[in-house]
């Protein structure tokens, strides 16, 4: 098969089973040059076990991985021109920093003055210079971070791996090395092949996430695509704050539906191809595409009364009964501009949205 | 110390140092008794006059010790010269028990590496299978040894039947056997330091080295043996040191040519042949030797450490 050589990783069909257990359901996707690409889902979901695939440190049960239009998944570990920083650093105690970094380029056949070069100019970008003779044990959580990031871009890797790199750091520096890793990926152009589980940490960096769940691939798209636009109820509930509502279509027309939820709330929103007249399916309304207000503004304004205020701090989440059934939240900015008015729990109000706010999704 | 302990020296603190003398006093004894005291008794032995039945006469003497490095006495009217008789039973010993160590560290380190990297709850079975043999005592391990390696035995039975060889190697009565006797005695001190130690060692640190391009020679020479080195260093000192005074393999499968030190000492304590100072005095120039040993190791790894 031709292979196209502008994408960076080409994942065809690749399947990975442990005995009985399916840890990945043929999974296929194409990750670009010199692009910031996310697998994104929670424990389990098998990102960390497609990302050790193209590590080379588990074996393709069927299909196929290429790099740069090479296959690469019969090749070990050592021969691949990729190269991974590990949730746990896995820095070498042994060695001084230095030596850490230039562990890769030593490998490479690049002699011992060579390698501590390279290695010291790594150091340099990452801002670790200081540090270059000591031991990684004599490092604080987030310079040893730096140290496994430096060790890993320092044999000029086609494409870096990075495996939950910042879930051991503390909130502050994780926003920080957030940054800084996103700048690091601008400088250097190489593509970076992100694992996390922090959806607010992928939608910060990435160019396009792959959101999985159960060994299956859900959407792939960039970030805006799939937080506004999610396939499916598990991408809109893993992206984000949603409210997921139950709702039957009665009438498609025009590119629109006409749907009601429980209590005979009726709203209309977008149509989606498959789901036709008599479908129960779930909606999604994100919390700050809704605003309240006292009395209706449109048609299709919801009736309820508030339950609940939750003060958050840039927001205001307020919690809103519905009559004759389901719970909404609404969340609004808590700034003079914004449409945080405060209603007092008991009080009657009327649940608007925006246009699009609603979506309808496949199971 | 002791000035800034008096600063801070509260009654509480004065109560918690008796109690701690208390504490201390099972193990200062133990250690007393045990250790320090035996080793007085042999110091002092090697510097007393031999009595010819055994024993000996409590007169002070420099005899043992003369007699073990100088053929003619310091104190004779002649220059005095090297006796090297003894020195080269010395050199023997160290030699016997080195190749036996290297030996144990070939075999005991892969067989370490394999059970540490068995499932979790199949190593206790492993480390089992490794310590049964060393449930029947050494003295018939060895002459089991001595039968499996003689010319009529299955060793060289089963190598002339398979074509490998012709004649019997005629292993028993050689270095060799000495040193396969005092590898299979001592083995197991190999095999369970370096096994803790590995199962210790991270191996997300190999996953890395391959990753950073290390083929698997590299990531056991540069990754694997620095990590477990201090296993490396607990088993070798464990199997050295008694290889060293080692006298059952040396007598039961080596001959005269194999005389080790530990058959040296064991000579003068049995029977009424013995020189008890001697003994003593090969005792210590022995101990002095592991202990130099011990002083060297401890240092190269306390350097390595920082």
């Amino acid at each position: 098969m031709p292979q196209d050589r502008d994408i960076a990783i080409d994942v065809q069909g690749a399947v990975k089973r442990y005995g009985t257990f399916t840890a990945l359901k043929t999974i296929s996707l194409s990750i670009r040059d010199n692009e910031f690409f996310t697998l994104l889902g929670p424990s389990g979901c098998g990102k960390t076990t497609l990302l050790r695939m193209i590590a080379g440190f588990e074996d393709v049960t069927e299909g196929a991985i290429y790099l740069y239009g090479d296959e690469i998944d019969t090749l070990p570990p050592h021969k691949r021109p990729v190269n991974t920083v590990f949730q746990n650093y896995a820095l070498f105690p042994h060695m001084s920093v230095l030596d850490n970094v230039g562990f890769g380029l030593e490998m490479l056949g690049k002699s011992k003055a060579e390698a501590r070069a390279r290695a010291g100019e790594v150091l340099e970008m990452v801002q670790l210079s200081q540090f270059a003779a000591r031991k990684p044990s004599q490092l604080s959580g987030g310079q040893q971070q730096r140290v496994a990031l430096a060790r890993a871009l320092a044999p000029r890797p086609k494409v870096l791996l990075l495996d939950e790199p910042l879930s051991a750091l503390d909130l502050k520096l994780r926003k920080a090395m957030q940054v800084e890793l996103k700048h690091l990926q601008r400088e250097t152009g190489i593509t970076f092949i992100f694992v996390t589980h922090d959806q607010e940490e992928a939608l910060t960096m990435s160019d396009r996430i792959a959101v999985m769940s159960a060994g299956e691939l859900q959407q792939l798209g960039e970030a805006r695509e799939i937080y506004e636009h999610p396939r499916n109820v598990f991408v809109a509930d893993f992206i984000g704050d949603t409210n997921l509502m139950e709702v039957t279509v009665d009438a498609v027309s025009n590119g629109r539906a006409q749907c009601h939820l429980g209590g005979g709330h009726r709203l209309t929103c977008d149509a989606v191809d498959g789901i036709g007249p008599g479908a129960k399916v779930h909606m999604s309304l994100r919390p700050e595409r809704l605003f309240l207000s006292a009395d209706p503004v449109a048609d299709e304004s919801l009736k309820g009364r508030v339950r609940e205020m939750i003060y958050i701090g840039t927001d205001i989440a307020t919690i809103v009964d519905l009559d004759g059934g389901p719970q909404f939240t609404v969340r609004s900015s808590n700034s003079s501009r914004g449409n945080a008015r405060i209603f007092e729990p008991g009080t009657e109000v009327a649940v608007n949205m925006e246009q699009g706010a609603a979506r309808l999704l496949i199971d | 110390m002791a000035g800034g302990g008096a600063t801070g020296g509260t009654v509480q603190s004065e109560t918690y140092r008796e109690a701690r003398t208390l504490l201390l006093l099972p193990a200062w004894v133990t250690l007393g008794l045990l250790t320090l005291a035996p080793l007085m008794i042999m110091l002092v032995y090697s510097f007393l006059t031999k009595e010819f039945r055994g024993g000996v006469i409590w007169e002070f003497s420099l005899d043992a010790y003369d007699q073990f490095f100088f053929d003619r006495g310091l104190f004779g009217d002649e220059p005095p010269k090297i006796e090297w008789t003894y020195i080269g039973i010395f050199w023997r010993s160290i030699w016997q028990a080195g190749a036996a160590t290297i030996l144990s560290l070939l075999i005991g380190f892969p067989t370490a590496y394999f059970i540490a990297t068995r499932p979790e709850g199949q190593r206790a079975f492993w480390v089992f299978l490794v310590t049964i043999p060393y449930w029947v005592n050494l003295l018939i391990r060895t002459v089991s040894m001595k039968f499996l390696l003689r010319d009529e035995g299955p060793l060289n039975d089963g190598l002339i039947g398979l074509g490998v060889i012709a004649e019997p190697l005629g292993i028993v009565n050689t270095n060799l056997a000495v040193q396969l006797g005092l590898f299979y005695s001592y083995l197991p001190f190999m095999v369970l330091p370096i096994y803790a130690a590995v199962e210790r060692y991270n191996f997300a640190l190999s996953e890395a080295a391959s990753d950073l391009y290390a083929p698997r020679w590299a990531v056991l020479r540069r990754i694997v043996i620095p990590s477990v080195k201090p296993g490396i260093i607990a088993g070798c000192i464990l199997v050295f040191v008694p290889s060293l005074g080692s006298f059952l393999a040396p007598d039961l499968l080596g001959g005269a040519k194999t005389f080790m030190i530990g058959s040296l000492i064991e000579e003068q304590f049995k029977g009424n042949a013995g020189n008890w100072p001697f003994g003593a005095a090969a005792s210590m120039i022995l101990l002095t030797m592991v202990l130099i040993l011990l002083l060297v190791s401890a240092r190269q790894s306390r350097k390595e450490a920082v």
